[in-house]
């Protein structure tokens, strides 16, 4: 019997596609006839538009249509249509609404041509008056301003300032982290197809195709006419939750004109909508002599918009990753003139967790204890935010395999203690953690008379390999081998799935892709013993293997079937399903962890940092793929080395506008600033968190990552510097 | 894709031949038009990528007689004649190229918008004959950015199908200038 496909490194089925340039993504379905817009944005950061003169550009041969708030289609006039499945509190940006300027970059204009150079250009002859107004775009400069943001963090347990008062070692201690932007390789773009009949078929990039339908066919009252379609993303770590502003504007044209029309970013505009927050965040530990804590305080001051208010779980990672009896736990906002930050990769953690982790390290040189160490003593058994145990909880394997991989026993503790030649090296390590979430999620699951099992759920493949995992559930469900399933996804027609982020995917749609290939099975159970004379008859699915493409008797082997000739019998096979969150959950804490250990190179004169080693050992439930997992991991490291060292989007407050709104300047890393990255998965066997027994991998990558790489510079250097990215000034 | 009889101002498109893939094609093109767009716009060829438009990212890498180049950095135009071989043209009838193959076999991408960049980059880069080392490589394919960070993959990819690449025939055979070209150098046996 062959093995079951859950567990195994296989190629991505997406594969061949992609490295064949046959993989189509947002802006590359054609269309005779296909106009093309490019966007206008605002210079100023706050104010109104005056007058708005198209008339150059509308004198150019081939223009076709300059839209603004004045001439635009109708649109809803009340928030609720607006307000996505990402949505935070308040009134969600609107794109060509009116003359209200709320953030420097906002589209304020769409030049529509019949080809690209041509809209580009005639975008350039827009001329638009402003009444400026004075704008606030620096955190620190309007701390005044801040208020509590509308989350439920855990009530204060103990008293935190009474046991600071009292604890051996009490340090206080402020990190800041940057602004920083998504950068999918694939700026965003829509392709708006104009159907006869008025409805719209939409390419779009997204990482929620029914989050997209819904929210155009509220905000222009089209419900039933709008199908959003995105079979490939080009990456989007968080930029695809939200129905962006060129997918609004592609429609607006397209209805207007009742072409087709096609709207790409350019990446200077990839700047121009979410982003992660900048944030403040001041630690407060007290500790006894031995490192065993007494009091954690965590405050995070992070920025928001005007019009919403952004929230992410940022400090609540520190009243649950130790064993602490006095915590307090605080989350501010202050609104500037900006757009509203976006979840990003491990929204909330990456900087939280950043700042605890560092303070972790700082607490283990105040206490003289190793800081692996220090993490084992005061490690947690139960969430004690939510007090509950954890449904399964690998941090102990993690940071026992990943410090034996990475050779943490041979450090030398002292900082400045190990060097080769010029180059200062540094050894240092973090905790990460992650919610392992489950949404209610959809899939259908039919097996037609070709043989070919079809599932589907209107979920997204960002890179992350939903295509690949959930043909491999699919396949290992109903015993098929993986050329016999076709998974289909990114399309708003199919069952219901959630947005595609928070590491929840594998979890929500592939339990429901389980769960539909389950009742598959009972269908195909119970059309065999209506056929005549069947072995299969009093038989239960307990008792049938499915494997090979057959359904056989587990009790006996002679007596199987093959799958294709119970669907030429009985037809076509087909369920759908709607899975939710299991109940038992409830009485549990779910969460992924990981230990991240890393090496670098600090050069003494020069100042250069390269992190020349990384480990990652990740306890996230059953791995369904170890490749594209361990892919996936690789990935949070390498953004987890770009936080620490080179990404910021740099703000010139006196215009309110990025200054380094390009990839020129906003570092990314590149291949020569990645050495070699070791990713291990630890058993962890999990029967709550859903049936598959997996926890999601796409965030807890990075998390803890950038806390590991400052440690290690601090290691390295004896300089601790508490402010996103360590660039080589700082270590001068 | 556009219409290259647009009305636009009285500027006539420019006729020019090029051999496309191992294909000549003559087309009319705007003179502003630069070789990325004529690709994905004009042509359909959209397995070479826009990420940046501005030559930084590396997403549009094609192999400009032999030579890897950024295709959204030049004119159409400019290029008369010219040998071009996109990630359309580097599988041969049903056999994926051999640094393709190493692609999928290393898993060396996500969600695979900058791969065809760096399967060109890599082909070029090869056949530049410089990188010997894994950081020679890690160097020398810096120009190709992977936002999902899959660079150790590529890495092991590429490594992987150095020799085969080395030796292979085809693209080069094809594409290669008859002596001097710079970027094209002694394909080693």
């Amino acid at each position: 019997m062959s093995q079951s496909p859950v567990g195994q490194p296989l190629d991505r089925v997406d594969g061949p596609l992609k490295v064949t340039g046959q993989a189509r993504y947002a802006a590359e379905f054609p269309e005779a006839g296909l106009l093309y817009g490019s966007v206008v944005n605002s210079s100023i950061a706050r104010g109104r538009i005056i007058r708005i003169d198209a008339s150059a550009a509308e004198a150019v041969p081939g223009v076709e249509l300059v839209l603004t708030h004045q001439n635009r289609p109708p649109v809803a006039s009340y928030d609720e249509p607006y307000e996505d499945d990402d949505a935070g509190d308040g009134s969600p940006f609107r794109p060509l609404y009116n003359d209200r300027i709320l953030y420097s970059g906002q589209p304020v204009a769409l030049v529509v041509a019949d080809n690209l150079e041509l809209a580009r250009y005639a975008g350039s002859l827009v001329k638009i008056e402003y009444a400026s107004e004075p704008h606030h775009t620096d955190l620190r400069a309007r701390l005044d301003s801040a208020h509590q943001a509308e989350v439920d963090l855990p009530p204060p347990r103990g008293d935190a300032a009474q046991a600071l008062s009292e604890a051996d070692i009490r340090l206080d201690v402020e990190y800041s982290t940057p602004v920083e932007h998504h950068n999918p390789m694939e700026p965003h773009a829509s392709t708006v197809h104009y159907l006869a009949g008025g409805q719209l078929e939409i390419h779009d990039k997204t990482q929620g195709v029914q989050n997209c339908m819904r929210y155009l066919e509220g905000v222009f009252g089209m419900e039933g006419k709008i199908r959003v379609l995105a079979p490939f993303t080009g990456g989007a770590f968080g930029s695809g939750l939200r129905p962006q502003y060129q997918l609004v504007l592609a429609a607006m044209a397209a209805l207007k004109l009742k072409r087709s029309v096609r709207v790409a970013l350019k990446r200077q505009q990839m700047f121009t909508f979410g982003y992660r927050p900048r944030s403040i965040q001041r630690l407060s530990v007290g500790a006894d002599n031995t490192g065993r804590l007494q009091a954690l305080t965590h405050q995070a001051i992070g920025q928001t918009s005007t019009f919403e208010d952004f929230t992410e779980h940022e400090v609540e990672w520190t009243g649950m990753l130790y064993d602490c009896p006095n915590v307090k736990l605080d989350y501010q906002l202050v609104p500037l003139d900006v757009y509203t930050p976006l979840d990003m990769r491990a929204p909330g953690a990456a900087i939280g967790v950043y700042a605890l982790e560092c303070a972790m390290d700082e607490l283990a040189y105040a206490a003289n204890v190793d800081p692996l160490k220090l993490r084992l003593l005061n490690y947690s058994e139960r969430n004690q935010n939510q007090d509950k145990p954890y449904s399964s909880k690998a941090l102990r394997e993690c940071y026992q395999q990943g410090a034996e991989r990475f050779g943490w026993s041979r450090r030398s503790p002292e900082p400045r203690s190990m060097r080769e030649g010029n180059q200062l090296i540094g050894w240092g390590m973090a905790t990460g953690v992650w919610e392992a979430l489950q949404m209610p999620a959809s899939a259908k699951a039919r097996l037609g008379a070709d043989g070919k099992l079809v599932v589907s759920s209107a979920t997204a493949d960002i890179g992350t390999g939903t295509y690949t995992v959930m043909t491999q559930i699919a396949a290992s469900a109903l015993g098929l081998p993986m050329n016999r399933v076709d998974f289909q996804l990114g399309d708003s027609s199919l069952s219901t799935a959630p947005l595609e982020g928070g590491s929840a995917t594998v979890s929500s749609v592939g339990s429901a892709v389980q769960q539909a290939c389950a009742g598959l099975r009972q269908k195909l159970l119970d059309a065999v013993q209506q056929m005549p004379v069947s072995a299969f008859a009093g038989a239960r699915l307990d008792d049938i293997t499915f494997a090979d493409g057959s359904m056989t008797l587990t009790a006996d082997t002679q007596q199987s079937v093959e799958l294709a000739q119970i669907i030429a019998a009985a037809g076509e096979q087909e369920v759908e399903v709607s899975v939710e969150p299991g109940k038992e959950r409830d009485n549990y804490a779910t969460a992924t962890h990981s230990a991240v250990f890393i090496e670098v190179q600090v050069d003494e004169a020069l100042g250069t940092v390269k992190v020349s080693r990384a480990v990652s050992a990740i306890a996230a439930g059953r791995v369904v793929n170890p490749k594209t997992a361990g892919n996936q991991i690789v990935g949070g490291v390498v953004w987890g080395i770009g936080m620490a060292l080179h990404e910021e989007t740099q703000m010139d407050h006196n215009l309110g506008r990025f200054m380094n709104h390009n990839l020129s300047e906003y570092h990314i890393p590149v291949n020569a600033d990645i050495g070699a990255i070791d990713v291990l998965f630890v058993e962890e066997h999990d029967d709550v968190v859903n049936q598959l027994g997996s926890k999601g991998v796409g965030e807890i990558g990075i998390v803890g990552v950038a806390a590991a790489v400052a440690n290690a510079i601090y290691h390295a250097t004896g300089k601790r510097v508490r402010g996103l990215p360590i660039t080589l000034d700082k270590l001068l | 894709m556009t219409d290259p009889s647009a009305n636009t101002g009285g500027i006539a498109t420019c006729s020019m031949t090029i051999m496309l893939n191992g294909e000549s094609r003559a087309l009319d093109v705007y003179p502003w038009t630069t070789l990325l767009d004529l690709l994905r716009e004009q042509l359909d060829l959209t397995g070479t990528k826009k990420g940046c438009d501005h030559g930084q990212c590396g997403a549009c890498t094609v192999l400009l007689n032999g030579k890897r180049i950024n295709a959204c950095l030049t004119l159409a135009i400019m290029h008369e004649d010219a040998e071009l071989t996109t990630i359309e043209g580097l599988a041969s009838d049903e056999a994926l190229h051999p640094m393709q193959a190493a692609f999928v076999t290393h898993d060396a991408f996500q969600c695979g918008y900058c791969t065809p960049g760096q399967i060109c980059s890599a082909v070029g880069m090869v056949a530049e004959g410089r990188a010997q080392s894994a950081d020679e490589i890690r160097e020398q394919m810096s120009g190709n950015l992977c936002r999902c960070g899959a660079y150790p993959n590529i890495l092991a990819a590429i490594e992987a199908a150095m020799p085969e690449t080395r030796n292979r025939v085809g693209v080069f055979e094809s594409g290669a200038p008859s002596g001097g070209h710079d970027g094209v150098r002694e394909v080693k046996p």
